[in-house]
Formats: structure tokens, C-alpha cells, sequence
């Protein structure tokens, strides 16, 4: 059975209708790449799953329709988000900001810097002064806080450093290999999400056109959706 | 320690210092006036919950300090007239017992805090300050309407309420009351602060649909960290009430929401001890340019112009510096 679900799932902004169609499905522990060109609706789609916009469709989140849930009690069930653009609480200290997301489970303070030991030296430091790459970081912990059984990553690399890209990879692989938390991962790089992820799915048009086992991802459909 | 905490521990000293003095020199009234500002300080950081961590801007807060202060009028009225407050289907009878009208007190601005906060949460901004002072001018004219409890007159009590072991009606250790209560709620507070729900709140005022990502419904919080200033700021309205032995709608006015606020802003908001520095300020200004002008609220206008234009932090921001490092 699948932890997360999507069937036919269409959303608009207003007037314009951003999503079409889409269809997702995500099984316990397992990784799965969202992946389309910019605007296709791959954060539409996040933010349908998270209810932070109605979306009509079948929403499915281990057994609970998500449909007309607000966004903190979707939250609450076990979907963390690390959204677009970090957005970590700024005035907070870093490790205020993992204080106030924190529920009991796997996860705590000590385990988030564990992860990432950067946060853990600037635990006193206002998240408004981090680096983009320890803003990203603390954005990763802060969901992580929450002990949530589905991760969504929405383009946690975008803008960093090339150093600093690899030790949240490096993260990626170390929650998936050790927690064997779910994951949905949106990024830019088709190599890096090759090494992460078990499945993928491309979004066309705010339609999800392929989707299946990322070995079966070939170059031509590649080229056909994502311009490679 | 931070400059801040070296603030706020002179803050704490003159108000053991300042009664202290006035004890030894044997000026009653100076005793008066520091309660008065222990009072207003109270009242200011019950706001400081609201205003400062959760970025709740009331204009009604006089609604909950005027509770307070009925709440005692009322009880003690009854006790003192010798009738009973409620007949059917129980007798409740009157008291003149200072925790048992603390308890009244609180419970009762606690509860209004929760209707209030029910039905303005639901808006933010301009809305929510405009509902906050509906409320509040409702109370004001339904108390200035309700004849039995004295009306616009308001209502007087004889001899100030008791509490075991004290006299009361000695301003020290009335004045002292009000300080353990006044140290309470900063312990409070602090340790909000600090709680995950203090910081949730906080963060909840700067990205509330983050807030909401991770689990958390700003609102909710919101409305816990009402209940509990108003409860605070009720407190208040209590001690005042005794303090005076008087309680009139005036309490419940909106210039009295105003003036809660004033301590708030001008202290420094958010800041631990900005109520008490604002209150503490405001006391003072008017004692002494009080015996000067009868409009010596035209000073602390041009003072609170300047806070808000220059000195963003109120006064404990200009002294102890911005918040936090980084």
C-alpha cells in the first residue's frame, strides 16, 4: 500500500488552472524524483499535497484523505516540508528553530546536528545570519523535527555552492539509507537525483506524463520532457 | 551577563530599593505610586504576551484589567453589604479574600480572553485591533449601564481585602503583594519566551504558513498566548482595584487600553522587562510633570513620538541595545 497518493489531481491560481492531472504515488521508504522543466507545476504540486492551496482529485496520505485537511494537520499526520526557498523562522536562533517544530520521535536536536555538526556550531546564532547552504541545512533539520514519515525537498540545492551541494546529497543519502523515511525530492540535477532516488515522475504541463523506476528513465524521454 | 540582563537586574533593585527608601524616610506615598507602577507593569506584561511574542496588537486590553478590577468590586461589594452574590440554584456569597478574588479574577479575564480571541483571530491586522476595541467599548458601556454595581459612578469598597498573615492596608506589604506577583509573571514570561510554544508563537507572527508546514496552528497558538495575557493583564486589574479600593468603568475604557499599550511601546516591546521600565517611566512622568501642567501628557506624547520614530526597542532598547546578537 502506498503511503501517499495522488490520482487525477488539478489545482488552479485563481482563474488559471495550474495543475491538469496528476497522478503520484509514493510507498513507505521509498525515494521518488519529481522532475519537469520550470513551470510545469512540480511545487503546484508540494503545495496541493502540503494544503497550502485546494486542489480536487483523490489526495491520499496512509489512509487519510488529505483533501480537506488544513495544512497543519497534514503536517501533523507526517508530511514535512522543506520548502522552496528555506524560509526558516529568522529572528529565532538555530536551535530555536529546531526547538519549534519539534515533536517526539527519531529526530531531536542532538540527532539534526549530528547530521549536519554545521548547525551544531552555530546552534546560538540567528538563522537570519546563517549562510544559504546553513539556512538550507536548518530548513532540512527543521522538518526532520517535525518526525515526519514523508520528506518533501523542494529544490533543496537550488543557488548553493558545489561544496556545499554535496554534503546536503551526502544528507539525503545518509536519511535514506539509515531512517528509511519516504521521500519526494524536486532538484535540477538528473545526476544527483539518479543517485538518490528509486522512481521518478515528470510533470508536463501540470500534467505527470512518465513516471516509473529511475533505471528505466532513458535518454530520450529525457530529452522529450526535461530539454536534456 | 548582557547588558540587558544587568538592566533589568537595576530595574528589579529600584523596585525593592525605591519602597525601601521610602519606608525609612517615611513617605507613604512614594510607596503609593511604586505600587501603582508594579500594578501597570503587571497589566503591561500580560499585554507583552500578546503584543510582544505574538504580534497581537489589542486595543482591548482594558477589558480584561476592567474584569479584574469588577471582579473584585463586585465580590467585595457583597461582602461588605453582607449579601449574596447569587441565590439560585446555589448561594455564592461575596468575599473580601485576595486569592479568592485573584482566582475569580483571572479565571473570568481568562474566559472573556477566550471568547474575545475566539471570534477576533479570526481576522489580523486593522481588523483584529478594530474588534479588540469593539469588544472593549462594549464592556465600557454595559458597565456604565449596569446600575447595580454602581454604574458610570463605578463602585467603592471601605477597607481594602485581606490576605492570611498580612495587613493589607499597610501600603509595604500590600506593595509587596504586588511585587511577588509582578516577579511571577516576568518568571513567566522568561520562561515562555523560551518554551517551544513561546518560540512556535513567535515564529508563527513572522511565517505563519511555516508554522503551519510544520504542524502547528498559528491560530491556536495565538489564542493560548491571549488567554494567558489576559488572565495576566486581569491580575492586574484586581490589584488596582484594591489598591484604589475603587473600581469605575474608566477601567474599562479605551484610553485605558491605550495607556497599557504606551507602557508596552515605550519600555520596549518583547523586551522581558520593557513593561516594567514603560510603566515604571510613565509613573514617574506623571508625578512629576503631573504637579507641573495638567497636560503633561503632551510630554509623553513627544516621548513616545521619539520611541517609535528613533528607538525602536523603547527604552530598553536604547539603553541595553538591539535584541540578541547576530
Amino acid at each position: 500500500m502506498s503511503l501517499l497518493s495522488l490520482h487525477r489531481v488539478t489545482a488552479s491560481y485563481g482563474a488559471s488552472q495550474a495543475l491538469f492531472g496528476v497522478d503520484l504515488e509514493i510507498a513507505p521508504g521509498q525515494a521518488v524524483a519529481m522532475m519537469g522543466r520550470n513551470g510545469m507545476g512540480k511545487t503546484t504540486t508540494v503545495h496541493c499535497i502540503c494544503r497550502m492551496l485546494p486542489a480536487q482529485g483523490t489526495l491520499v496520505f496512509d489512509g487519510h484523505d488529505l483533501s480537506r485537511l488544513p495544512s497543519h494537520k497534514a503536517a501533523r499526520l507526517g508530511i514535512g516540508l522543506v520548502p522552496e526557498g528555506r524560509r526558516c523562522f529568522r529572528d529565532l536562533t538555530v536551535s530555536e528553530n529546531l526547538i519549534a517544530a519539534a515533536r517526539p520521535g527519531h529526530w531531536d536536536a542532538a540527532r539534526v546536528e549530528a547530521l549536519f555538526p554545521r548547525l551544531g556550531e552555530r546552534r546560538r546564532q540567528r538563522a537570519a545570519s546563517l549562510s544559504g547552504g546553513e539556512q538550507q541545512m536548518l530548513a532540512i533539520g527543521r522538518a526532520l523535527m517535525t518526525n515526519p514519515r514523508l520528506l518533501i525537498l523542494d529544490e533543496a540545492t537550488e543557488g548553493l555552492a558545489p561544496t556545499v551541494r554535496r554534503e546536503i546529497w551526502a544528507a539525503i543519502a545518509a536519511l535514506k539509507a539509515e531512517s528509511g523515511m519516504a521521500m519526494l525530492v524536486i532538484d535540477k540535477s538528473l545526476k544527483e537525483l539518479r543517485g538518490a532516488c528509486d522512481r521518478a515522475v515528470i510533470l508536463e504541463r501540470g500534467r505527470s506524463v512518465w513516471s516509473g523506476a529511475m533505471a528505466d528513465l532513458s535518454g530520450e524521454i529525457g530529452e522529450t520532457y526535461l530539454g536534456l | 551577563m548582557s547588558r540587558e540582563s544587568w538592566l533589568n537586574a537595576a530595574l528589579l533593585l529600584a523596585l525593592v530599593v525605591v519602597p525601601g527608601w521610602a519606608l525609612w524616610a517615611d513617605e507613604p506615598f512614594t510607596i503609593t505610586l511604586a505600587t501603582r507602577a508594579v500594578i501597570f507593569a503587571l497589566a503591561a506584561v500580560g499585554l507583552n504576551i500578546a503584543l510582544g511574542m505574538g504580534g497581537l496588537v489589542s486595543l482591548g486590553h482594558a477589558v480584561f484589567f476592567g474584569i479584574g478590577g469588577y471582579a473584585m468590586g463586585i465580590l467585595a461589594s457583597h461582602a461588605q453589604n453582607y449579601t449574596a452574590l447569587m441565590e439560585w440554584p446555589f448561594v455564592i456569597e461575596g468575599t473580601k479574600s485576595m486569592p479568592v478574588i485573584w482566582l475569580v479574577a483571572v479565571a473570568a479575564s481568562s474566559c472573556a480572553a477566550l471568547v474575545i480571541g475566539l471570534l477576533s483571530l479570526r481576522t489580523s491586522g486593522v481588523y483584529f485591533i478594530m474588534i479588540t476595541l469593539a469588544f472593549g467599548q462594549m464592556m465600557y458601556f454595559f458597565a456604565i449601564s449596569w446600575p447595580a454595581y454602581g454604574g458610570e459612578d463605578g463602585l467603592s469598597i471601605y477597607v481594602r481585602n485581606g490576605f492570611p498573615g498580612l495587613n493589607t492596608l499597610v501600603p509595604i506589604q500590600f506593595y509587596g503583594i504586588c511585587l511577588v506577583w509582578l516577579c511571577i509573571a516576568l518568571l513567566l514570561y522568561a520562561r515562555l519566551m523560551r518554551s517551544p510554544f513561546g518560540l512556535a508563537l513567535n515564529a508563527a507572527r513572522q511565517v505563519p504558513a511555516r508554522v503551519r508546514a510544520v504542524g502547528l496552528d498559528p491560530r491556536r497558538l495565538q489564542l493560548v498566548a491571549l488567554v494567558i495575557s489576559g488572565g495576566i493583564t486581569g491580575l492586574a486589574g484586581a490589584l488596582f482595584a484594591d489598591l484604589n479600593r475603587f473600581v469605575s468603568p474608566s477601567m474599562l475604557s479605551w484610553q485605558m487600553s491605550g495607556e497599557i499599550m504606551v507602557f508596552v511601546i515605550i519600555g520596549g516591546v518583547a523586551r522581558l522587562f520593557g513593561p516594567v521600565a514603560g510603566a515604571g517611566f510613565y509613573v514617574l512622568l506623571e508625578h512629576l510633570l503631573g504637579g507641573v501642567s495638567e497636560f503633561w501628557q503632551i510630554f509623553l506624547g513627544l516621548f513616545l513620538l521619539a520611541v517609535v520614530l528613533f528607538g525602536k526597542g523603547g527604552l530598553v532598547g536604547m539603553i541595553a541595545g538591539r535584541r540578541r546578537d547576530g
